[in-house]
């Protein structure tokens, strides 16, 4: 499972990268998306890998901490997402008008010549 | 907890609930929003103004925390004041007040939702610092990122959405990198309350300590980004110089949040008594401070309009201020937040002035001006012109704004740019006190250096513009200025000043901060209450 998530998160990440390094305004927004879900993931990681063991403690019965998993992360990914989602969804806009404006999609607002 | 404690949340509460109220008043009618945001930005003055006295009549270390909601720190939220917060907190609501005035001219009616975002982005700000927990700090950077996109935006053209483009995906990237860097941190170590992690720092076991390493060096490249350090700088003097004149004022602070929380963070986490991690990274924003400040030198050098020429200086501010803060020497460090006051102020002030004296200027004129220089071109075939021509009110208010804001920039006497330089000089110079011998590294030898040519370039720079500007123009064109346009430069100039009349008052309370910083144990005390540290506190 470990092996699998980190693999995961690399491939991710790695493509991310290499998205944001383009030229065209899209693939630095697919870039980034990329590299937000892999952030994402790493979070979440970092609570520690458990199977079974629900975030969020029953009331009632004595508590054994053991059995639960970190509620943190999960706290901080789902901030994360959201604060992801809304900063490239305004990104995007600036990339609309970005296009409008300047009529291209090259990040620096005009076709390189040659 | 007594009322007062509760004014510590209103510098957050304030502007949220302003900038909401904005979003419902009708675009259209602009002298009800003005007004809101006037006020709202007035009391916060006052309230920031009340902080700092608050922070300030506080035993010698201590801080002022404010658990959110009452739940105790480490498992709660909270906000912590002392000197250094209160500090930002005053210089951000001064600027914001500055610029806020200089956008009632015409600014304000650019574009839709200035004022709202104008209240989001002092929220930001004031949350990143008062915040004493590392994702607070991150949602918090995020609202005032969000509302700079907005604000840089604003008034749209061409260019500004450009710049603009590049200057959010640098930033997104660097907020990835933040969050990175915090749940490396929190993997490691199970907090992110920046007190409680000074406390478990020690007890991280040998095998960890690598990871929680990484963490904090990809924590401390994202603030490195927005402090804009060489070589993570390139965004810096297009982005400012494409924003409108009262945005690139405020945005002066922005760099200032990235260089506050490196501060905080390194003399909280890896001060003189962190054992094995003491000194952490402190070559790193030495050796970067170092190659800002000369990145920063050539660039002004090479700016061909005051626009780029501002942003360039910011960027030898930031350099200044990490390689003082990598140097980690209590007198250096209060050196570096005095000059850190004058620089902002007079940054800000000069990003108001360029509009202004951009007015007065034709196109181009400032790249002629590199050009002719460049050439050594004869120009004065002004014979007939002996007797001069009288320069009229306007301009000359704008030339004295202007050489106030040159002499401030390039730390020439009488002004508070050469305390500010001087304190820190004498500081990096006297490591062991005035008057008491001790060994120079090498590097405050280069430290020095940079920082005294960079004066010159900037010295050299402005003169050019000024002359061509005031002295010798093509053509003589009286620009026109309204009064709320010249009362904020002149407010910003008034208040370096005062810093300059006000110096020892000022650096009293600096040395407060930097005292302060370098023994955490009274913030840590603050923020954890029942902890050693807090009995170690009331021990003494």
């Amino acid at each position: 499972m470990e092996l699998t998530l980190s693999a995961a998160i690399g491939i991710i990440t790695a493509s991310g990268i290499w998205l944001l390094l383009r030229p065209r305004t899209y693939q630095v927004i697919i870039g980034l998306s990329l590299l937000s879900y892999a952030v994402n993931l790493f979070i979440f990681g970092m609570g520690r890998l458990r199977t079974g063991a629900p975030p969020v403690l029953e009331t009632g019965a004595a508590v054994d901490p053991a059995a639960y998993t970190d509620p943190v992360p999960q706290a901080l990914v789902l901030t994360a997402i959201v604060i992801s989602f809304a900063t490239t969804a305004l990104f995007l806009v600036v990339l609309l008008a970005a296009r409008g404006l300047t009529g291209s999609d090259h990040v620096d607002g005009r076709e390189p010549h040659g | 907890m007594n009322w007062l404690q509760h004014l510590l949340v209103a510098p957050i509460l304030l502007p949220l609930a302003a900038g909401a109220a904005l979003l419902l008043v009708e675009e259209r009618r602009h002298t009800v929003k003005a007004a809101l945001n006037i006020g709202a930005t007035a009391a916060l003055l006052v309230i920031t103004a009340f902080l700092v006295r608050l922070a300030d009549s506080a035993t010698p270390d201590a801080a002022w925390s404010y658990p959110l909601g009452a739940w105790p720190a480490p498992f709660g939220i909270v906000l912590v004041l002392d000197r250094l917060s209160a500090m930002m907190l005053l210089l951000t609501s001064v600027l914001a007040a500055a610029s806020l005035t200089f956008s009632m001219a015409r600014w304000h009616r650019a574009g839709p939702h200035f004022h709202s975002l104008f209240q989001f982005l002092l929220m930001g700000l004031n949350g990143a610092f008062l915040t004493g927990d590392l994702f607070n700090l991150f949602v918090f950077f995020e609202v005032l990122l969000a509302a700079s996109y907005g604000l840089l935006l604003h008034g749209t053209s061409a260019f500004r959405v450009r710049t603009g483009l590049h200057y959010i995906v640098v930033n997104l990237a660097a907020s990835l990198l933040f969050l990175i860097g915090v749940s490396l941190i929190y993997g490691v170590t199970g907090t992110l309350n920046m007190a409680d992690l000074a406390v478990r720092l020690p007890l991280v076991a040998d095998g960890e300590r690598v990871l929680f390493e990484a963490g904090a060096a990809v924590l401390g490249v994202a603030f490195l980004v927005k402090a804009g350090v060489w070589p993570l700088c390139f965004w810096l003097p297009g982005a400012y110089m494409a924003a409108a004149a009262p945005v690139a004022a405020i945005f002066a602070v922005l760099t200032k949040v990235g260089v506050y929380v490196l501060l905080r963070l390194t003399l909280l986490l890896f001060g003189s008594g962190a054992g094995e991690l003491s000194g952490f990274g402190s070559s790193v924003l030495l050796f970067g401070g170092l190659a800002t400040i000369a990145f920063g030198t050539f660039g002004i050098l090479a700016s061909q309009t005051l626009g780029r020429l501002a942003g360039h200086s910011l960027l030898v501010s930031s350099g200044t201020l990490l390689a003082a803060v990598a140097m980690a020497d209590a007198p250096v460090v209060s050196g570096a937040l005095f000059y850190m006051v004058s620089s902002t102020l007079s940054v800000a002030a000069l990003y108001l002035l360029i509009e202004l004296v951009e007015r007065a200027q034709q196109p181009g004129a400032d790249v002629l001006a590199v050009t002719m220089e460049a050439y050594d071109e004869e120009m004065d075939d002004a014979e007939e012109e002996e007797l001069g021509v009288a320069t009229p009110g306007a301009l000359a208010l704008l030339g004295v704004c202007f050489g106030c804001s040159a002499l401030l920039l390039a730390g020439l006497p009488p002004l508070s740019g050469f305390v500010a330089k001087f304190a820190l000089l004498s500081a990096a110079f006297n490591p062991a006190g005035l008057g008491e011998a001790a060994a120079i590294a090498w590097t405050t030898w280069v430290f020095a250096a940079l920082l005294i040519l960079s004066g010159l370039a900037v010295l050299i720079a402005m003169l050019r513009t000024g002359i061509r500007t005031f002295w010798a123009p093509l053509e003589v064109i009286v620009p026109r200025v309204l009064v709320v346009e010249a009362a904020p430069v002149a407010l910003l100039i008034g208040l370096c000043l005062a810093v300059t009349v006000e110096a020892g008052e000022l650096m009293r309370y600096t040395d407060a901060v930097a005292r302060s910083l370098h023994a955490p144990t009274g913030y840590i005390g603050r923020v954890l209450p029942g902890s050693a540290a807090d009995a170690a506190e009331a021990d003494r």
